[in-house]
């Protein structure tokens, strides 16, 4: 599988994750969204300091090629999905 | 870049006093499942080629499965920061708590 197709799979199971699995349904919160707002800023930010300098370099083959802050788009969804996943278990495991 | 983001964050916990860190074991429960999905992930990426890491720009330390250090503590300090910054997003708007 590429990059392009793995990030759009961690997507979607992160999403189910929230909405069927665990029933967090934090993507319906103003928190989360809120959080998220804050948060890609500064992912953008590392995204482009790590492939600016090429400290990290993608394959051409595995991504579709669009860049955003220099960093391949897959990269926005990879963090997406890392973060959703993050963020429900967190609120799952609420005393 | 890691420094960058334990520090641009860890101060939420300080001043507003969110108590992530005090819940450390509800934070590692939470973090955890999650990293060890992602190691697996970047062991694959690594090894099909989906990246790579300029060598002279890493520590070049390597833990299992010829994964970096560094890509470790990103799958630690990384989401402690989303943690840190949504409970200071519900400690400025507590009203959010169910929203």
């Amino acid at each position: 599988m590429t990059y392009t197709q793995l990030a759009i799979s961690g997507v979607i199971f992160a999403l189910l994750t929230d909405f069927f699995f665990l029933r967090t349904r934090l993507i319906t919160t103003k928190r989360f969204w809120t959080s998220y707002a804050i948060i890609i800023n500064f992912q953008l930010l590392t995204n482009w300091w790590l492939t600016s300098r090429n400290i990290v370099m993608y394959s051409p083959d595995a991504i579709i090629g669009v860049r955003i802050a220099s960093a391949p788009a897959e990269d926005l969804l990879f963090g997406f999905a890392l973060l959703l996943l993050v963020l429900v278990l967190w609120e799952k495991n609420r005393d | 870049m890691i420094v960058f983001t334990f520090v641009g964050s860890f101060w939420l916990e300080v001043i507003f006093k969110v108590g992530v860190v005090r819940r450390w074991k509800r934070a590692l429960k939470s973090i955890l499942p999650v990293s060890a999905l992602f190691i697996v992930w970047d062991a694959y990426a690594i090894s099909q080629g989906h990246w790579f890491f300029d060598r002279d720009q890493i520590l070049g330390i390597f833990g299992p499965f010829g994964i970096p250090l560094e890509e470790y503590l990103f799958f630690l300090v990384v989401p402690l920061a989303a943690l840190l910054t949504i409970e200071a997003v519900t400690t400025v708007k507590p009203h959010w708590k169910k929203r």
